[in-house]
Formats: C-alpha cells, sequence, structure tokens
C-alpha cells in the first residue's frame, strides 16, 4: 500500500471556504467540505499553486526547520540552484555557499554540480537508438507527478535517471566521508529547497526505495540567515559548478546543457498540462526533448522562494555569464556514465485515481450517470457546491462523496418545487369544514 | 451528449465545427479524459487519443462539420467520424503517407502533413473508411482494449 505524505497542507483555521485553490488546482484535488478545503491526497501532486492563490494563506509547504541539522553530528548543505538568484548585488556564488558554511554546516555540496552529470546521462540517453521521443524531463518533481496521475501513457517517455539533488547528495556524502573518514550515518544532507514537491520528493521518492537527502529547509526560512553573513566569508572558493548546472534554475536552462535544437521548455503547471495533452495526441510527434516546469520562470519562481520569479531569473542569467561553461573531462564522463547508482530503480507508476471503478462495467454504468448528471447542472463552474466544475460535481455524486442538492440552483429549484406544493396543499379546500366567507 | 442506452455500453457523440481551430482538440480531451476515468489500460487510451485527435482535426479542416461519436462496451472503443461532406474522391490517395489536400491556413497553424489518415489507422485495430463525394466520409475504427 503506498503511503501518501504530502508538504502542501492546510492550516484549518485560516481557511475560509472560498473556492480559489479548488478553482486552480491541476488535478482537481481539493474540494470545500464544511467550510473547509480538503485535500485528497492521492490526487495532490504537490505542485503548491493552492498556496500561491489562497488570499488567506491557509495553504502552508511543511519543510523542515532549520534546527533539524542539529540531528546530527556532520551536516552538508545542498543549495539548490535557484538559491543563486535569491540575493541582490550578489555576483559571487562563493559568498552565498561560505554563509552556508558560517551558519553551521560543515560542508557544501551544488546541485547544479550534479545537474551536470544529469544533463550528460541525458545526452547520452538521447542518442541511444530506440530512445522513446520525445523524451520528459524527471528534473520537476510535480510534473512527473502530474504525469502519473493525468497522463500514465507518457511515463514511459520520462527520464530515468535520479534527479540532481539525489546524486548530489550521494556524492556529497561520499566526499565527506572519505575526507573525513568518518561513518555515513553520522552525516546529515540537506537540501536547500524552493518548493514542496521536493519535499514530497524525499520523504516519498519517486522511482527509488528511499532518498540519500535527510531533510529539506524552506528557502524562505534560510534566506535571512545567508543574508546576515554574506560579507564575512574567508574568500574560499567553493563553487564547482559550470555556468550549464547554474542554469537549470531557470526555464531553459537544463535543455540548453543538451547541446540539442529541437527541444521545448514550457513553464507553468497549466502550460505544461496543454502541451503534454499535445505530445499524448501525437502532435509534437517530431522532438526530441521536453522540459515541463510547474514554477513560472522554472525552480526560481517556486512557492518557497523569497525573490520574484522574473528578477531573479535575470540574476541567473547575470550569474551564469561570469561563470565558466566546461565540460565533463573524460575520467569524469566515463565516471559518470559507469554509475549504475543514477539509474531509478523502481517503475515509475501509473496512479489511477481517475478510474470510476475497478470493473469496468461498473465504470461505464457510473460514466453514464456521470453523463447524466452534469447534462443536468447548471454549467456555470461557480464552485459553491465545494467542487471545482459542475462536471467534477457529478463526478463526486457517482462516486458517492457529494448529493444533487450541493449544487445551489439544484437546491433553489428543489426549495422552489416544495413551496408551490405547499402553496397548492394550503389552497386545498378541507371537505369536512366549510370555509369562513 | 449522451446518446442510446444500452446496457453496459456508453455512447456519446460530439459536434465538430468546420474550420473552428480554437475548438480543435476539445473533442479528443474530453474522449481521453473519460476513458481514463472508465480505467482503460494507458498505452490503449494513448492510441484512441491519436485516433480520436486526428479524426476531429479532419472534420476541422477538411469537412463542412459533423460529428465524433464514440462507443465505449467492456472490450472495445469505436470511434466514428461522420461529416456531410465533401468527401474524398480517392481514398487510396488520401491514405497515402504524406498526401495532403489541407489548405495553406491549415498548414499555417502546422497542421495537414497529410499523416492524419495513416497515424489514425496505425492506431486502430479495424479501420473502415467510405466517402462518397457530395455527401460525407464515414470513418469507424475500433480498438479492442480488455
Amino acid at each position: 500500500m503506498e503511503q501518501y505524505y504530502h508538504s502542501v497542507t492546510l492550516d484549518k483555521e485560516k481557511c475560509m471556504g472560498c473556492t480559489n485553490c479548488i478553482k486552480r488546482c491541476p488535478t482537481e484535488a481539493i474540494r470545500v467540505r464544511d467550510g473547509k478545503a480538503v485535500i485528497i491526497k492521492e490526487r495532490c501532486i504537490d505542485c503548491g499553486e493552492c498556496i500561491l492563490v489562497c488570499p488567506y494563506h491557509a495553504k502552508t509547504a511543511v519543510t523542515d526547520p532549520l534546527s533539524v541539522i542539529n540531528d546530527y553530528r556532520y551536516k552538508i548543505a545542498l543549495p539548490a540552484p535557484s538559491l543563486y538568484g535569491q540575493f541582490k548585488n550578489t555576483d559571487d556564488i562563493n559568498k552565498i555557499l561560505s554563509a552556508l558554511i558560517d551558519l553551521g554546516f560543515d560542508d557544501v555540496f551544488e546541485v547544479a554540480r550534479a545537474a551536470e552529470y544529469v544533463s550528460y546521462l541525458v545526452r547520452e540517453t538521447l542518442k541511444k537508438p530506440g530512445c522513446k521521443k520525445p523524451l520528459i524531463s524527471s528534473a520537476c518533481p510535480a510534473v512527473v507527478r502530474l504525469i502519473q496521475v493525468r497522463f500514465p501513457g507518457l511515463i514511459g517517455n520520462i527520464v530515468r535517471i535520479a534527479s540532481p539533488m539525489e546524486i548530489g547528495a550521494q556524492l556529497a556524502r561520499d566526499r565527506f566521508c572519505r575526507e573525513h573518514e568518518v561513518s555515513p550515518d553520522e552525516v546529515g544532507v540537506f537540501f536547500i529547497t524552493p518548493c514542496a514537491a521536493k519535499m514530497t520528493s524525499i520523504k516519498n521518492p519517486i522511482g527509488n526505495e528511499k532518498s540519500y537527502v535527510n531533510g529539506a529547509i524552506s528557502m524562505l526560512e534560510i534566506y535571512r540567515h545567508i543574508l546576515e553573513r554574506l560579507d564575512k566569508g574567508k574568500g574560499e572558493k567553493l563553487q564547482s559548478a559550470s555556468s550549464s548546472g547554474v542554469r537549470w534554475a531557470i526555464t531553459n536552462g537544463e535543455s540548453r546543457s543538451l547541446g540539442i535544437e529541437n527541444y521545448l521548455a514550457v513553464d507553468g503547471i497549466h502550460n505544461v498540462i496543454a502541451v503534454l495533452e499535445e505530445i499524448e495526441n501525437n502532435k509534437l510527434d517530431d522532438l526530441d526533448y521536453f522540459e515541463g516546469l510547474n514554477c513560472v520562470g522554472g525552480c526560481v519562481g517556486g512557492p518557497l522562494t523569497f525573490e520574484n520569479s522574473y528578477v531573479a531569473n535575470s540574476r541567473i542569467r547575470r550569474l551564469v555569464k561570469g561563470i565558466e561553461s566546461k565540460a565533463l573531462d573524460e575520467a569524469e564522463a566515463e565516471y559518470v556514465k559507469s554509475n549504475t547508482r543514477w539509474k531509478l530503480e523502481k517503475n515509475i507508476m501509473e496512479k489511477s485515481v481517475l478510474k470510476l471503478d475497478t470493473d469496468i462495467e461498473a465504470a461505464i454504468k457510473k460514466m453514464k450517470e456521470l453523463e447524466v448528471i452534469n447534462a443536468s447542472l447548471p454549467g456555470l463552474d461557480c464552485g459553491s457546491c465545494g467542487s471545482p466544475s459542475c462536471r467534477a460535481l457529478a463526478e463526486d455524486i457517482v462516486r458517492g462523496d457529494a448529493s444533487e442538492l450541493d449544487c445551489i440552483f439544484k437546491l433553489r429549484e428543489k426549495v422552489r418545487k416544495l413551496a408551490k406544493e405547499m402553496i397548492e396543499l394550503s389552497d386545498k379546500q378541507i371537505h369536512t369544514r366549510k370555509e369562513p366567507e | 451528449m449522451l446518446t442510446g442506452d444500452r446496457e453496459n455500453i456508453i455512447e456519446l457523440s460530439y459536434p465538430v465545427a468546420p474550420n473552428d481551430f480554437s475548438a480543435a482538440g476539445d473533442v479528443s480531451a474530453k474522449v481521453k479524459m473519460l476513458l481514463k476515468h472508465l480505467g482503460i489500460d494507458a498505452a490503449i487510451v494513448r492510441r484512441a487519443a491519436i485516433a480520436c485527435y486526428e479524426a476531429e482535426l479532419n472534420l476541422v479542416i477538411h469537412s463542412y462539420g459533423g460529428y465524433i461519436r464514440l462507443t465505449v462496451s467492456p472490450d472495445e472503443i469505436i470511434i466514428k467520424a461522420e461529416d456531410t461532406g465533401p468527401g474524398i474522391p480517392d481514398i487510396d490517395l488520401a491514405m497515402t503517407a504524406g498526401y495532403s489536400t489541407a489548405p495553406e491556413t491549415a498548414r499555417e497553424l502546422g497542421f495537414g502533413a497529410g499523416m492524419g489518415l495513416p497515424n489514425i489507422k496505425r492506431c486502430a485495430d479495424v479501420f473502415e473508411i467510405r466517402s462518397e463525394v457530395g455527401q460525407g466520409t464515414y470513418l469507424t475504427i475500433i480498438i479492442h482494449h480488455d
């Protein structure tokens, strides 16, 4: 039985029961019941759209508190490349990395560096004969989960390589243990995350048994601590990522690192859905690579970032101009190629949450009911019933999770009918008694 | 719209307007979602999706308007595309990969590469097409699932 851990959670106190989140959710995973939002955990992909859209800030992403690093004797920070775009007037990545050391980490390992290894492996995959095209990036966990829920026919197109975060965690721990002669379980590796989806990937990995990362700390939480320490560093050179890895922070970055022309990079979950529909229809059959990112602007647009996505995007572009672009040397490439640990161990599974019934005959019967109910609803998609659209309400009714009278228009119709019957009844003559003149 | 009421079978009919590129793909999106709700195997849904999309596009680009009719029973998916003209004078030629009569307006939008009918056939277990010039074209495909 699969467990459903989700980083995205609801603060019931703050929830007003409005319809903003249910209307915006790309997998129709939220309903309003008894005046509060309820997340259907099987459907949630941790994209964070509801966090962005909730006017009452009732949706939050649970990450680990910074203090969690003290659970380990040695602590390593794994900064996502998007962290580099968060600080004004910072043209040197070393300053950010030094600040992390000053903050109490014993070592830092740039996820951007590991991203370069992933790029190399993806390039190799694309060259293989029989590679399913378009190959779909696995960089964004929310998009991978979206495919599991809504586009299971495309699972076979997803890159089967561990994420830069996972590879970074392995390399960081190995290096630290080797250099300091300590045991791996004394070392905690912590991802500095721009989003909720990555947090969920650590607790509930896709395609691997367990994560090599011990926790995720939100960029929002760590921002102030880094800011205070930006100019305190000793000027040591900690940065090893090249421009192609750092560029993964923004839309197009991953694709550009592949050295191919025929790619498509799309950001914003609703735009990604539109393109996945086209890929499903084979409309983009001449495409080699598809990079789909949940957040606008790429990871710099994550719900846990401090800086405005566009500002951070422009900073990343400026930063990479000052960094060397170097390809992996031969020995490194050979090492990356031979590393079987970085292939996904498990199949990415379909999540058949859309299914109305496991039995096809029962499903057909329910589908017919759904169509009939849907046709009888007003088609306004107002959301007052607590379901995101009239069709979703029809679906909830056939699943037994809602009733037709949850629709306020249906309710009004019913009340009107009852009222009419009452009037008719009250007009009815009573034969045993003479009505007063 | 739901049509017919045979037990264990769902039948739906969707109108497709000619030349309406803004709505092109809406019917196949609905059909795909419906098949996913029925719990049909992902690979089968994919084949049905491709066939239905191409058939829908054919109606938009070439026809005077028509219908996509979907029938799902516990063991097969039937997709029919029916239109009211203009009809295909030479079906063998139309079935040739790369042959296209799509107007410039459609090609500008990236459609009309002449792969529509061959793609549909590739996705179908049973493929039937008949056409009469001035009358219309009737396409039926069957995909077995189960």
